[in-house]
């Protein structure tokens, strides 16, 4: 299904339709729903659970479905599955997994700005910092509904504990026909000509607008969507960074605080590759100020105007 | 093997030679299934278990003595006293209770029963704390027979939850156990799990509260205090039963009827303990749990021992 919808919509349909013959799903709520979720609660009851408002709870209860043998899919919002319950999941996921056998998957619905009226609470800024200091966590950040969908078979298929971070909004299809390589990690949407952009979650929309507009200017910028942020084939990334002189990365997260930034930062510097970057993300600051989400990403330094503005004088550096 | 040991809950162990070793009694089926005898004395055995937990705490005073003291007789009675179904040989067996150890660091009574119950060799009781050993001064399930996590406290019970729920959701016959501590329920976490049992009904599930009424720095009372806790727990729905955690006969009985009831409710045991108890300077001392007894003093009170 190519017409956008939301990424959980997509992910929890393919949930709902492989419960009937997969008995091994169990699906865990935080009071957070959803209208295909909604089909899940009423076709399997004896495999839904709404642990209330209670996240750290949801991880406790899911880890022990999943000691149990259950394939578990715990569900909320961003913020609250990833922060008010940050020492369940390193204690009750990433440690007890290195000892024994379990398959959680954590749905945080609300990346970034994504939930635009919320203020700082909802909007997620810091989780994908906190969730790569857990060894043993696999982490996605697709950036559109068809990617979302495609995560429910690796979740089922790999063992071990993961994040999905999944924007709130109805973003637009990216990928309409090809699907991209889950075991590569990532995709590269287009080659550049010096200067590659690495772009995560809702971030490659605006990547892929800049590089149109910079294409009418005679530029070509490389386009990467790393939308595996934990175990990507580090190879083939390597490979195609190779090709440029310059790097710049986006996400909607804080910059310079441990995100996708410091993950290409450590990965450059291991590699001994000679690339200058640009790191573009959310400055270190809450903000409390109303506007749509594009508004907020330029406020931020984000926007398309923002980023296309620190991409050219980047590049004439 | 299985079919023996699924007689009666017990332990089923590897071989003959073993079972005459420890003293157990009656034989079951091929020779190497048992099911406890009445006739081993939980008071010896608890006793035994205090004397050897002293002695590792004396080879690595790195243990948490005082609180591992309390627990004692709760684990004998789960263990020999036929409450919990478990296989040493396979400690992930899938017709085992589980138990869950939440009040980790209080809990090194259950190295030298894990390795007299055949999880572990007996001579790993000499390595603990050391270099290569997987005895550490809070127990983890690198050790066979652990289930979880545990030294952070406040994590057992909900993890425990949805091993019930999971056991329940797969009409799978066998129990959840947890201990924790009375200090290890001011973590709100709990609570939330406390609820949550209590909404789904899970009488498969029991909670052992290792009431030693003491946390780290003071009596639980004077830092937060519980008050009436079974009114609480039962409060919250849960079915509860309060008895002496150092009568091990009374522990077996009580938690011998709390795994045969099942009336829709989650049930608790509050087991009255001393922490450090036996110790002279750790019992009825608010600091006990930090505290570390001189070396002089275990000697007196092992004597001349051949635990070493």
């Amino acid at each position: 299904m190519n017409k956008p919808r939301a990424m959980r919509d997509e992910l929890l349909e393919n949930i709902w339709r492989a419960m009937d013959s997969n008995k091994e799903i169990f699906f865990v709520s935080a009071d957070f729903g959803s209208p295909v979720l909604d089909r899940i609660r009423s076709d399997y009851p004896e495999r839904f659970v709404n642990v209330g408002v209670a996240e750290q709870n949801l991880i406790n209860v899911s880890a022990g479905l999943a000691l149990e043998g259950f394939q578990v899919f715990a569900y909320a919002i961003a913020p609250f599955i990833t922060m008010r319950c940050f020492e369940q999941i390193r204690v009750s996921l990433a440690l007890l997994s290195e000892v024994r056998q379990m398959n959680v998957n954590l749905i945080g619905v609300g990346a970034g700005y994504s939930y635009v009226m919320s203020g700082p609470t909802h909007q997620c800024y810091e989780d994908i910092t906190l969730m790569r200091s857990l060894p043993n966590f696999q982490i996605f950040s697709p950036a559109d509904h068809k990617v979302a969908g495609l995560l429910f078979q690796h979740c089922v298929d790999h063992s071990g504990p993961k994040y999905l971070r999944l924007d709130a909004q109805v973003l637009p299809t990216i990928y309409e026909d090809a699907a991209p390589s889950l075991k590569k990690g990532f995709h590269v949407h287009q080659a550049g000509d010096t200067t590659c952009v690495m772009a995560t979650g809702y971030m490659l929309h605006t990547a892929l607008e800049i590089a149109a507009s910079f294409r009418q200017q005679g530029i070509e910028l490389g386009v990467i969507d790393l939308f595996d942020l934990a175990r990507f084939d580090q190879t083939e990334l390597i490979a195609e960074l190779q090709e440029y002189t310059h790097l710049v990365t986006m996400e909607e997260g804080f910059h310079g605080r441990g995100g996708m930034d410091s993950l290409l930062f450590e990965l450059i510097a291991r590699h001994d590759l000679d690339l200058r970057m640009l790191n573009l993300g959310i400055d270190g600051k809450y903000r409390f100020e109303l506007g749509s989400r594009v508004e907020l990403h330029e406020k931020a330094g984000i926007g398309p105007v923002a980023a296309a503005k620190r991409i050219s004088a980047f590049l004439e550096r | 093997m299985r079919e023996a040991a699924r007689l009666a809950p017990g332990i089923h162990l590897p071989g003959d030679g073993f079972i005459s070793f420890f003293g157990f009694g009656q034989f079951q089926g091929s020779g190497y299934s048992v099911v406890i005898a009445n006739s081993i004395n939980l008071s010896d055995k608890a006793h035994w278990v205090w004397r050897e937990t002293l002695a590792i705490h004396r080879r690595a005073p790195e243990t948490r003595i005082a609180s591992s003291l309390s627990s004692i007789e709760i684990f004998v009675a789960l263990y020999y006293g036929g409450i919990l179904e478990f296989d040493p040989q396979e400690p992930f067996w899938d017709m085992r209770d589980r138990c869950v150890i939440s009040k980790g660091h209080g809990s090194i009574c259950m190295y030298p029963i894990l390795a007299e119950l055949g999880y572990f060799p007996r001579s790993e009781l000499q390595r603990v704390c050391q270099t290569g050993s997987f005895l550490g001064g809070i127990p983890d399930p690198v050790i066979p027979g652990y289930e979880t996590i545990n030294g952070s406290l406040g994590h057992g019970l909900g993890v425990a939850t949805g091993m019930a729920l999971g056991l329940r959701r797969k009409k799978h016959p066998r129990s959840v156990f947890v201990v924790c501590g009375d200090g290890e329920l001011h973590e709100g976490a709990n609570w939330e799990a406390i609820m949550f049992a209590t909404q789904h009904g899970l009488d498969n599930l029991h909670l052992i509260v290792d009431d030693n009424k003491t946390a780290m720095l003071d009596y639980t009372d004077n830092i937060l205090s519980h008050q009436d806790l079974a009114a609480r727990l039962e409060a919250f729905g849960w079915q509860t039963v309060r008895c002496d955690g150092h009568d091990t006969d009374a522990l077996q009985t009580v938690l011998s009827q709390m795994k045969s009831t099942n009336s829709g409710q989650p049930k608790a045991l509050l087991a009255s303990t001393i922490k450090g108890r036996g110790v002279p300077g750790l019992e009825n001392q608010p600091l006990a749990h930090i505290l570390n007894p001189k070396r002089e003093l275990l000697d007196s009170l092992l004597g001349d021992s051949s635990d070493e």
